[in-house]
């Protein structure tokens, strides 16, 4: 017998894209504004639904200089566990060019989990200079955190048992058209 | 990859992740903070049987740039002069708890017999062994070149590419040269076409049957268009008249002369009409190989070589560091 | 104790099963269905019979090198292997270039009694290559040495080993030469040859060992050796053109001589990419091509004999880099498994001819009386009898010998011996070392 996984969808391509409308509402609103916005997606997947993000808030706000203040950060070289897992070809760190210092930035990622990308992020950040605030938006939190850490903004929370998997689907790093994206858990 | 010995093993797909991962190291060296934490409390052990400052201080720079803590140990003023055996040495290291052994030795093989022993549970890099290999060496040139090849061809970013369709040309002591070999191998995984050029003296018995094509003479090498032309220091011990009767004799022959230069600098990146660029390994002896117009022209990529360096040396110590290659989970 | 052995059953060159009945040191009777009530009885059903093996070419590293090997185990290495006589090299220290040197490796052998030990002679004083060592006290020595060489070192002076040759006439002995032009393998300077020179060598950058750095000796010393009418002797042939040369010299009745060890019929220089110095050797491993040349040139006799060049090291001899570690490969405990490999079961010899080129032959070169004889009624009874049909992994911690340094480790090769009879003694029995000869009554 052959054990086949179970998997259930628990957000469509539409829900995607309204979490997405309603998180760049939700930054807007608590920034009042964009002003000094820097939005930083962590690779793989926080680098599309940064720049999603990123057009978003152009269509809130048509002042966003989103070539800008959209980028990407990685982590790789800042995860605590390089010993045990790990081995990843590092991806490029996009920032502004003018620097962090002083900006908020919202750093992005698809699924917030144990916290750890999270606290690297925070690690990897620090190394190119001040900011005067740090937020993160995720897709989905899916809980069993293991580091005192909690997102500002979130599309959706999954509650999860911790054997089960969530597969997060998006177009651009994975091979799915825009209107087939989806959240899946996987069990 | 345990272990980086030479390039003639190197798959290419593991080519690519170091040059890729160096890539990014690249874009550290050039921030303000050029620090990451990824090998806090490891140990990397430089292991130096022949001088070389340069290479030495290469792989330290990479190491410490990663949090690592370096030891050098080099056989001048070491117990290596009493006679104390490799192993005996590697024993002594590995008790105190070397996680990389980078390791340069006169001996071709020396690196392969550290890796393919028991006497420690370290990663073995070969930072070059006799008239073997010098992996690191190659890569940085792959890196160098791949980074003026993409760019000539509009990629916005190397990443991913490859030298495929690329003709490089390397110039001097094939028979005694590690960076000779190793580009050979690593530039024929990475898609180029190589060209040699050495008087018969130089080129190893055997070289008909590897995968390069050879030239007496160094004019009739630059009429075939290379992409970039490589030249190979002259060592001073093969000057005596054992492999060619004078050093000028040389420099008429296979130097990269003011007149030849003139030729390099019609030669363009395939037909990008972006210029062909001009390497070497260094140290360079200006007059001999390269004439001192040729080593300061704007084609040439030796500074880019050694800042490369350390970026491909940070990567292979990273990629050797970190554990299995598995698809990372969500966190 | 008895003295006598009736052998049944077994296939002398793999011929028709015969018994042989072995008494007072000689085959006393050979024929079906012999009776002996006061012989042990030995049942040699799938067993062949052969001679002795001899072997012109073996390190017993005494005196000087007894953490290597001494003429005690070096003995009991050839017993398990199957020779009943061995020559002992001279490059001992002090190397065997008086009558004092080649005495008392005689006299080790004698008292070691597993197999019968012969002193080679240095052809050079010291090995240093520059004036004759004492070829005539040798000659006159107990040890009566016959053969001289140089082994280790090429006798590289045209002009010495021209006299070499000459003088060597007065006293019925030979020159064994180790062909290996010095200046073509930069012998003796930090870019020594370490391997076969070609593809692999250029792709591993390790100073080449050129085939035409054995052949130019090879060439010039045939030439010499018509020249003033001698007897020459070239050790461990290992390449195809060397075969060439050879060929031409025999058929022009040049007095020459070949020999070529079972490694150099097996190995190949794509070993050394392992850097492994256990396939460090000198000559070094050379190419499939002349390993196929030297199997054929062996078979149809253009080569002579087949010579171990048994060269036990140390372990840190061997466990250090390549450009370091000492020269050379067991092969005593090996021989006849890698050529039953190499040589019969490719079809190339058959058992009579394994019986020429390890016994016959080389007892002629030497010109030993009792050693290498036909397996008939009055011989003395220096045979081995082997089981062909076995087969076992080469563990060199199972050896004899103290070297551990066998190419052969991990390797699963045909044949192995089950008795050798020295003098009509088994010295080695059911494949176990029994007695030497000399804790025998009536040895």
């Amino acid at each position: 017998m052959v054990d086949t996984p179970e998997t259930s969808q628990v957000m469509s391509a539409a829900d995607i894209d309204r979490a997405l409308t309603r998180i760049a509402h939700e930054i807007v609103e608590s920034q009042r504004g964009t002003t000094g916005l820097i939005i930083l997606g962590i690779p793989r997947r926080g680098v599309p639904l940064a720049k999603r993000l990123g057009e978003k808030l152009i269509s809130i706000d048509p002042g966003f200089d989103a070539a800008a203040h959209v980028g990407a950060l990685d982590i790789t070289m800042y995860r605590d566990d390089l010993r045990t897992a790990a081995a990843r070809t590092p991806e490029p760190t996009q920032l502004p060019s003018a620097g962090i210092d002083g900006a908020t930035v919202v750093l992005v990622d698809d699924v917030l989990f144990s916290g750890r990308t999270i606290r690297a992020a925070l690690d990897a950040l620090s190394d190119y200079g001040r900011p005067q605030a740090v937020r993160l938006a995720v897709l989905v939190d899916r809980g069993h955190r293991e580091l005192p850490i909690r997102a500002d903004h979130v599309g959706k929370n999954i509650p999860t048992s911790r054997s089960e998997r969530v597969s997060v689907k998006i177009s651009g790093i994975d091979e799915v058209p825009a209107a087939e994206e989806t959240v899946v858990i996987i069990r | 990859m345990r272990h980086l010995l030479s390039t003639a093993e190197l798959a290419y797909d593991d080519a690519l992740r170091i040059l890729d991962t160096a890539e990014e190291m690249a874009a550290v060296t050039s921030r303000e903070v050029k620090k990451l934490p990824t090998l806090r409390g490891r140990t990397v052990v430089n292991l130096f049987y022949e001088d070389s400052t340069r290479t030495r201080v290469s792989f330290e720079a990479a190491a410490k740039r990663l949090s690592a803590d370096v030891v050098n140990f080099s056989a001048k003023g070491s117990s290596v002069s009493k006679g104390e055996s490799l192993k005996d040495t590697v024993q002594t290291l590995d008790a105190m708890g070397a996680d990389a052994i980078v390791i340069r030795h006169s001996a071709a093989g020396s690196a392969a017999q550290l890796a393919a022993s028991d006497w420690s549970e370290a990663a073995v890099v070969n930072a070059g062994d006799g008239t073997h290999e010098h992996p690191t060496q190659a890569l940085l040139d792959a890196l160098t070149l791949r980074r003026d090849w993409a760019a000539a061809h509009g990629q916005d970013s190397p990443r991913g590419t490859d030298l495929a369709g690329m003709k490089v040309l390397i110039v001097g002591d094939i028979l005694h040269s590690r960076v000779a070999r190793s580009n050979l191998w690593l530039l024929r995984t990475l898609g180029a076409e190589v060209h040699f050029a050495a008087p018969a003296t130089l080129l190893p018995q055997g070289v008909e049957q590897w995968p390069a094509t050879g030239h007496y003479s160094l004019d009739d090498a630059l009429a075939a268009a290379p992409d970039a032309v490589m030249l190979l220091r002259v060592q001073a011990e093969r000057m005596g008249g054992a492999f060619f009767p004078t050093a000028a004799e040389y420099t008429r022959r296979w130097g990269l002369t003011d007149e030849r230069l003139s030729v390099v600098e019609k030669l363009t990146l395939g037909e990008t009409g972006k210029p062909a660029v001009i390497l070497h390994p260094g140290p360079m002896n200006r007059g001999v190989e390269i004439s001192a117009a040729a080593a300061d022209s704007p084609q040439t990529r030796i500074t880019e070589q050694v800042a490369n360096g350390v970026a491909v040396r940070m990567a292979v110590l990273h990629l050797l560091l970190s554990q299995s290659h598995q698809e990372e989970s969500h966190s | 104790m008895t003295t006598s052995y009736l052998i049944t059953g077994a296939k002398p060159y793999g011929e028709p099963a015969q018994d042989l009945l072995i008494r007072d040191g000689v085959i006393a009777d050979i024929g079906q269905n012999l009776q002996a009530d006061d012989a042990e009885v030995i049942d040699g059903t799938g067993l062949i019979a052969l001679p002795g093996m001899v072997d012109l070419h073996t390190h017993l590293r005494e005196p000087g090198r007894e953490d290597a090997e001494t003429v005690e185990t070096g003995s009991r290495a050839a017993a398990k292997g199957g020779f009943t006589a061995v020559h002992a090299m001279a490059n001992s220290s002090p190397v065997a270039d008086t009558a004092g040197v080649v005495e008392q490796v005689y006299r080790l052998g004698v008292e070691a009694g597993w197999t019968e030990v012969y002193p080679v002679g240095a052809v050079t004083r010291g090995l240093a290559g520059e004036s004759l060592a004492e070829l005539g006290a040798m000659a006159e020595s107990a040890a009566a040495v016959r053969m001289f060489s140089d082994d280790g070192h090429c006798v590289t002076n045209a002009q010495l080993m021209r006299r070499a040759l000459e003088y060597v006439k007065t006293i019925d002995g030979f020159i064994a030469q180790h062909a290996q032009d010095t200046d073509l393998t930069a012998w003796g300077t930090d870019n020594a040859a370490q391997m076969n020179e070609g593809s692999v060598s250029a792709t591993l950058g390790l100073p080449g060992w050129p085939s035409v750095a054995e052949e130019a000796i090879i060439a010039r010393d045939v030439l010499l050796a018509d020249y003033v009418g001698a007897k020459l002797h070239i050790c461990h042939v290992s390449t195809a053109g060397s075969v060439e040369i050879l060929r031409w010299a025999k058929a022009r009745g040049i007095q020459v001589t070949a020999e070529v060890t079972p490694h150099h019929l097996m190995l190949t220089d794509e070993l050394v990419a392992t850097y492994n110095p256990v396939y460090k050797v000198n000559p070094p491993l050379r190419t499939e091509a002349d390993t196929q040349a030297l199997r054929e040139a062996l078979a149809e006799g253009t080569i002579d004999v087949i010579g171990t060049d048994h060269a036990p090291h140390p372990e840190q001899a061997k466990e250090c880099e390549w450009a370091q570690a000492a020269m050379g490969m067991t092969g005593l405990e090996t021989a006849l498994n890698a050529v039953q490999h190499a040589m019969v079961e490719t079809g190339l010899i058959n058992w009579r001819r394994f019986a020429e080129i390890t016994s016959t032959r080389p007892a002629e070169i030497y010109g030993h009386q009792h050693q290498g004889q036909e397996i008939a009624a009055g011989q003395s009874a220096n045979i081995i009898l082997i089981d062909p049909a076995a087969s076992k992994t080469i563990t060199p911690e199972q050896h004899a010998s103290k070297g551990r340094n066998s190419p052969f480790r991990g390797i699963e090769l045909p044949g192995e011996v089950r008795y050798t009879f020295l003098a009509g003694q088994p010295v080695l029995a059911q494949a176990e070392l029994t007695q030497p000869v000399t804790e025998r009554t009536g040895a």
